[in-house]
């Protein structure tokens, strides 16, 4: 299983870094999404907004639906479902790669707009660095959901728009829980609750995700 | 021939609602405090059981079934999929009803509350799974897409009630299930409350089996829709 995951992280990475759609469409798209927040709070609120937090997230979660679409598409392309089902690799394994590999480039993508709310929204460099722990597990999180409802969604008909409809429900409990955490790590607060749930979130996923995305293969 | 317990349902349903409201109306005194905008516990408490707890256990317990290989069958992959539209339905009518008593109460139509909110949340689950469905037309793929996604929204269900609730909330607090086991509604209201949690379970099961049998006569009409085309083509083809 553990093979299987990092051949298919590591074919999913490939292709992204041959690509390049990363680098010069996801991520310039989750700058400008940010600078947009800044641009809706107003520019005497944008600056150490205690909202900073939220929106960050709240670009996170629309990059991540990018980034799922583009994922599945991978798989979309003629003949590798059917490559696939001929190797005979173990579902499980595909989930875990593919969960990894957006976790990965989650993270890329995260690590920019972080570096965009400390200069756009003025959060304390201090405290973001803080906040990283809880920003990677709940990364983690959103990689496992999105593998899951990306798989879910494959194929069908208008997979692009029944994906948010989907996943972004399920995913709010993660924007609550990071925006908390995040925002517990810049102003101080409870954390322990926020962990509860991103932890929770985290462990139930991967163990759907491994006991059921060979349903979801068979289609 | 409809077993007993079927010919019955309806019109005991009709005549338990029908108990509920003259409980709820006639017999109960208004509230102290809130006077007759409390005789919406009547009503609210028991849509949300119903929308919450009954409709999301019924479809996970059918899509699990369909999804373990020697349970699995097309009546749990119905009964998942009457159980959803139902849930939506009863969520539907749990925020209306929220929304009503919450006016006068907290000044707004809608508060950002725990309760409120984690329902909401839930209404757009059941959406999604409506939509997932309609978005595959072969019918394995489509049930066992509905089963994962129903078995994935199960999960959710307790982690969007805990996000919400330690988020915040504004919601009262539990009147019956208290942490203290103890009553906060006696008497007559207490018996009208256990009515309409009864009234309204059974309205659920009435609204599933009609919206199954609904679902059964669709699929023969398809079916035969499809043999009446296929002969069609024969003849022509014949021909």
């Amino acid at each position: 299983m553990i093979r299987t995951a990092r051949l298919v992280a590591a074919k999913d990475l490939r292709i992204e870094a041959r690509s390049r759609v990363l680098l010069w469409q996801v991520m310039p798209f989750g700058v400008m999404a940010l600078l947009l927040c800044g641009l809706a709070l107003g520019p005497d609120r944008a600056g150490r907004s205690p909202s900073a937090p939220g929106l960050f997230y709240l670009v996170v979660l629309l990059v991540a639906l990018l980034m799922i679409n583009r994922s599945q598409g991978i798989e979309a392309s003629p003949g590798t479902r059917s490559s696939v089902a001929t190797l005979g690799l173990d579902p499980a394994g595909v989930f875990l790669g593919k969960a990894l590999a957006l976790l990965v480039e989650l993270g890329a993508t995260s690590i920019v707009l972080l570096g965009g709310a400390v200069l756009f929204l003025h959060t304390s460099l201090q405290g973001t660095l803080t906040a990283l722990p809880s920003v990677i597990v709940t990364l983690a999180a959103l990689a496992a959901a999105g593998s899951l409802y990306g798989a879910l969604t494959a194929g069908g008909a208008g997979a692009a728009t029944l994906l948010p409809v989907l996943a972004l429900p399920a995913l709010a409990p993660l924007l609550i829980a990071g925006e908390r955490s995040f925002y517990a790590a810049l102003h101080g607060g409870g954390l322990w609750h926020w962990w509860v749930i991103i932890v929770v979130a985290l462990v139930s996923y991967v163990a759907i995700g491994i006991l059921l995305y060979g349903v979801l293969e068979d289609s | 021939m409809k077993p007993l317990v079927a010919r019955l349902l309806g019109p005991a349903t009709l005549a338990l609602l029908a108990a509920t409201l003259w409980m709820g109306l006639v017999v109960t005194p208004p509230d102290v405090t809130q006077g007759d905008l409390a005789r919406l516990v009547y009503v609210h408490p028991a849509l949300a059981w119903v929308a919450l707890y009954l409709s999301f256990g019924t479809a996970t317990i059918a899509s699990a079934l369909y999804l373990w290989r020697r349970t699995r069958s097309v009546v749990a992959d119905r009964v998942a999929h009457s159980a959803m539209e139902v849930s939506l339905v009863f969520i539907a009518l749990t925020l209306v009803t929220g929304s009503i008593w919450g006016r006068p109460t907290w000044g707004v139509w809608w508060a950002w509350d725990a309760r409120l909110t984690s329902t909401a949340i839930l209404g757009v689950l059941c959406v999604g799974y409506l939509a997932l469905r309609r978005a595959n037309d072969d019918p394995g793929l489509r049930a066992r897409r509905g089963a994962v996604y129903v078995i994935l929204s199960a999960i959710n269900v307790p982690i969007i009630h805990f996000s919400v609730l330690w988020w915040k909330t504004l919601h009262q607090g539990a009147t019956v299930f208290t942490a203290e086991r103890s009553l906060k509604i006696h008497g007559s209201m207490a018996w009208t409350l256990l009515l309409s949690f009864v009234a309204f379970s059974m309205l659920y099961a009435w609204l599933v089996r009609a919206r199954y049998r609904l679902e059964v006569s669709r699929e023969r009409a398809s079916d035969e829709s499809m043999a009446r085309a296929l002969e069609l083509r024969r003849r022509e083809g014949a021909s």
